[in-house]
Formats: structure tokens, sequence, C-alpha cells
């Protein structure tokens, strides 16, 4: 199709209209009042113990959930690739599962497995608090986080095939020997992938977080909520953009990192 | 078959191996034999499996009628349907200015489009509560150009336009660098119009494309959360969307009507991601027979 200069024109105008009024200028918008007063009153805002509070709560749950991830979707990858059984496109829609549910829903269902009402509210009972603490939390974002690291992998598997592996097995490599000097060394940057993409949905996990957190400023806030807390509750308009920009910022991190893997990959 | 003494050979059934082969194809998986399948299974019982049967038989509590009369009750059915409408709105907005994108990213050139396609992915990125906050800067009380959505229909379209961005440019573009830039030329040298070649050449090849990021964009946007929360206000009957309903219900301990609505939406979302699975599958042989 050849297109007329003007046609073409006018739809770079259109798309770019489109994207500056729905992303671009909102972002310049927070980070031009963040930044507004200064950096010294954005540091403020990000270093109150509230604050504080939420980023070591956000990280602390990343810290679990990262390495939770990294063993069972290892192992569920390499199930479904490797292994021969029955139901796996079964297992396969289950790993898919957690996209489709709505963050709402995920806490909803958390809540009357593990609430004191719940399926487990056994637990509850003897001692054991998951919902509205932080197990509750860290279940949450698992659910949400799960298919990354399985998705990220099970292409790469797919592709390095059994020849290395089996090579090695022949050879009297033990499993161990043969997953931590083969197959690992040949997956690891699908799994540094997924575990980017872990990390930047655990620090952006609202929606789920927030059914099964408590939701205590300085206690069970993490920075997602402590944004929702600060507009709605607080109405520290100014607090809930600076937080938002430190959640932005730790994105756009992750995002860089992700086009640098990709790159990376691509000439691997 | 001229190799009988393989053990990779792919077509031959895994029953007529020789034992050994067999011990050491499993031993291969890096550890991976009935016991990492059984610690698979488990570990997605556990986390996915349970607590989704949790909400299913939680809404069954009273009978199906129950079932019934919760998704029935006039707050939950006007949020079903705002969520629903919006949700279609939002889905065909995405169609159009998503492929209107896609295509100027492939086919034109400018300063800074690498920049442009990397703001594609930034709504993906973002927390969804920050969408919210970063809409409602431009378009809520404090809005520098007067605009003022908070808390109406259109702000809700706003919010999910934002974090649905990446659906359908993703899913186009791709298409979009494959498609035969020769057939169009022949097409036009033969005399079509550009009308002609969009409606019988571009758009029948992105069209699978196009219909699995826009149900990729509604599955997304019936279930959304946290980008709606602040900027739609959560208007019992006005701008209230399923997943405010719920939240409203769990928090008042009405969990039989928090989880049929919960049921409701899984149900829609399934049926969708259904559809595009087997559309999917459908394009996929097509083009294996055309090859």
């Amino acid at each position: 199709m050849i297109v007329s200069r003007l046609s073409r024109i006018s739809l770079r105008t259109v798309a770019l209209a489109y994207l500056g009024i729905l992303v671009a200028v909102p972002i310049g918008l927070i980070l031009a009042r963040t930044f507004g007063d200064g950096f010294a009153a954005f540091w403020d805002q990000i270093t109150t113990p509230a604050a504080i509070s939420a980023l070591s709560l956000s990280l602390l749950i990343v810290a679990i959930v990262v390495p939770v991830n990294v063993v069972f979707g290892v192992v569920t990858a390499l199930a479904l690739v490797r292994g021969r059984f029955r139901g796996r496109g079964i297992v396969q829609a289950i790993v898919d599962l957690p996209f489709a549910v709505s963050p709402i829903v995920v806490g909803v269902s958390l809540i009357l497995l593990w609430g004191s009402s719940g399926w487990f509210g056994f637990l509850e009972d003897s001692g054991i608090k998951v919902i509205f603490a932080l197990p509750g939390m860290v279940l949450a974002t698992i659910f949400v986080t799960l298919p990354f690291v399985v998705r990220e992998v099970e292409p790469v598997l797919h592709e390095i095939g059994e020849e290395q592996e089996q090579a090695a097995a022949t050879l009297g490599a033990s499993r161990w020997q043969t997953f931590w000097r083969i197959t690992l060394p040949a997956i690891r940057w699908g799994l540094t992938y997924g575990v980017v993409l872990t990390i930047a949905r655990s620090l952006g996990e609202f929606g789920a977080v927030i059914m099964v957190s408590s939701g205590i400023a300085g206690e069970s806030q993490t920075l997602t909520l402590l944004v929702h807390s600060r507009y709605i509750d607080d109405h520290n308009t100014f607090g809930a953009y600076a937080a938002s920009t430190l959640l932005m910022v730790l994105a756009i991190v992750a995002l860089l990192l992700m086009t640098v893997l990709d790159r990376r990959r691509e000439t691997e | 078959m001229a190799a009988p003494t393989t053990t990779a050979a792919p077509h031959q059934p895994a029953p007529a191996r020789p034992a050994g082969a067999r011990k050491i194809g499993r031993r291969a998986a890096g550890g991976i034999g009935p016991l990492g399948l059984g610690v698979a299974t488990l570990w997605l019982s556990l986390i996915v499996l349970l607590p989704l049967a949790a909400v299913i038989v939680k809404s069954f509590d009273n009978g199906i009628g129950g079932f019934i009369d919760a998704i029935d009750a006039p707050a939950a059915r006007a949020a079903l349907l705002v969520t629903l409408s919006v949700s279609a709105v939002v889905a065909l907005v995405n169609v159009v200015m998503g492929t209107l994108i896609a295509w100027v990213l492939v086919r034109d050139d400018f300063p800074g489009k690498s920049i442009v396609n990397a703001l594609i992915d930034l709504p993906f990125a973002l927390p969804t509560i920050v969408a919210s906050i970063v809409l409602l800067s431009l378009y809520g009380p404090e809005s520098p150009i007067g605009v003022h959505l908070n808390a109406t229909r259109p702000a809700l379209v706003i919010a999910l336009l934002f974090v649905t961005l990446p659906f359908v440019v993703r899913s186009v573009q791709p298409v979009l660098i494959e498609l035969d830039k020769e057939v169009e030329e022949a097409a036009a040298s033969l005399g079509a119009s550009n009308g002609l070649i969009l409606r019988k050449i571009i758009l029948p090849t992105l069209a699978p494309a196009i219909l699995s990021g826009a149900g990729l964009a509604f599955t997304r946007a019936i279930g959304e959360y946290g980008s709606v929360v602040l900027i739609g206000g959560g208007i019992p009957r006005e701008t209230e969307v399923a997943s405010q309903y719920i939240q409203k219900q769990i928090e008042i301990d009405r969990f039989v009507n928090g989880a049929a609505v919960s049921v409701a939406l899984l149900a829609i979302a399934f049926s969708v991601l259904f559809v595009l699975r087997i559309i999917g599958s459908r394009t996929a042989r097509r083009e294996e027979a055309a090859r």
C-alpha cells in the first residue's frame, strides 16, 4: 500500500496525540508535580517512617516470592517440557490461569481458602494467621506472578533440547550435576527475564494484596497500598505522587533491564 | 526406520524403547521424574486451583438459586453491566487505535520512533495504582487543562485504555512486519485502490492478531481494579465496576455475593480466552495448509 505523505503524517499525528494524552502527558505531569518543589521535598516524602516501612515490606515480599517462584517455576517448566504425561494440556492451562483472574478475585479466593471462615480456617485457630498478615500477601503475590518464570524458561528448554543433558547422563553425571552444569547455564537468561518480570509485578501488585492486608500504616502497607492510603485517607496528594514516582522509577529500571536482556538473548 | 539403536527417535512410541534408554531419558531431565511432576502439580493446586475452587464452592453455598439471586441483585447486575459495556468500548477503541499505532510504528519512520515504541510497554510495567494516580493528575480535580472526569464512566474508559494499551499494538506489530509488501505492490500495480488493498489484503491478514489483542484487552479490562479504584469513584450503579462490587461485598462479610460475582467474572474471562484459543489454532492450521 502506497500511502501519500499527507495521510502518513496525519496517521502519525493521530497515533502520537493518542499516546500523548493517554501516557506521555499524564506521566510528565506527575514527574513535574513530584519534583516541582525540588528533590528534597520528594526525598522527605519517601523517607517518612511509613514510607520506609512500606518499601521494606515490598522488598521483603519480593525477597520471599522470587526464590519460591524460581524453584517451583523451573521444576514446573522442566516437568512441562521434559515430562511425558497425560493431562499436560491441563497443566499448561493452569499455569496461564493467573493471567485471566482479576486481582480482586485472587484476594477473595485466598480469603475463602485461608481465612478464619475458609477451608483452612483451622490454621488461624491454631495461631497461624495467613489472611490480613504477611503470609497472605506473599500468597497473593505468588498467585499473580506464578506464570512468569515458567513461561520464560519453557521456550528455552524446548530450544536447547535434551541431547546435552543425555550426553552428561551417559557420561555418568548425577541429576544434580546435569542440572547445575548443563541445564541451568542454558536457561539463565530466560530465568533472569522471568525474575525481572516477577520483581516488577510483585512491587506493583495492588488489588490482590489490598484484599488480604490489614493495611496498617507503618506495619502492613506495601508501597502500592501506601500510594492508595495517602491519596484516599490522608489526602496527602503530594505524598501519593512522590510514592508513585518511586514505584515508576523502579518499573522503568525493570523495563530497561528487560530491554538489555532481550538484546543479550538475541545475540546468543 | 533406519536406526534401530537410536534413543531419541521422536516418532518411536515410548514403550517400544529398550529399558536402559528410558532410564537415561528420565535421568537426563535434570531431576524431573515423577517426583518433579508431583511437586509441580501440588504447587499449582495449592497456589492456584484450591483458592479458585474455594470461590466456586462458596458461590453455590445457597444452591444454584442462591447463585442466580446473588448475580441478579440490582447492584450486582449494574456493576457487571457497567464493567462489560465499558470493557467492550475499551476493546473497540483498542482495535482502531492499537492497529493504527502498530501501523505507524512499522510502516512510518520519524525521529524518536524507538522512544515511542518503548512508551507502549510502560503501561504494563507501571503498577495499576500508579496508573490511577497518573491519570488523575491530568483528568482529576487538579487538572491543569480543566478536564474533570473524576468518577465518570469516561474516566473508567481512559483508565482501562491506559492499562490495555500494549495488547493490540504488540500483537499486530509482528504480523505487520511479516506482511509481504510485494503482494500489496502487485495489487497496486494491477490498479487496486488503497481502500481495496486495505480491505482485501491487509485487514484479513491482521484480523486474527487484532482480535486476539482485543480479546486479551477485554479480559484484562473486566477484572481490572487498581487503575479504576481512584479515578472511577466507585459510585454504585454509575461507575462501580464488578471488582469494586466484589471487594465491598467481602468487606461486609457477604461472601456468597462476592464469590458469585467473582465466578461470573471468571466464567466470562475463560469463555473469551477459550474462543481466542480456538480462533488461534484455526489460524495456525490455515497457515500450515497454505505453506
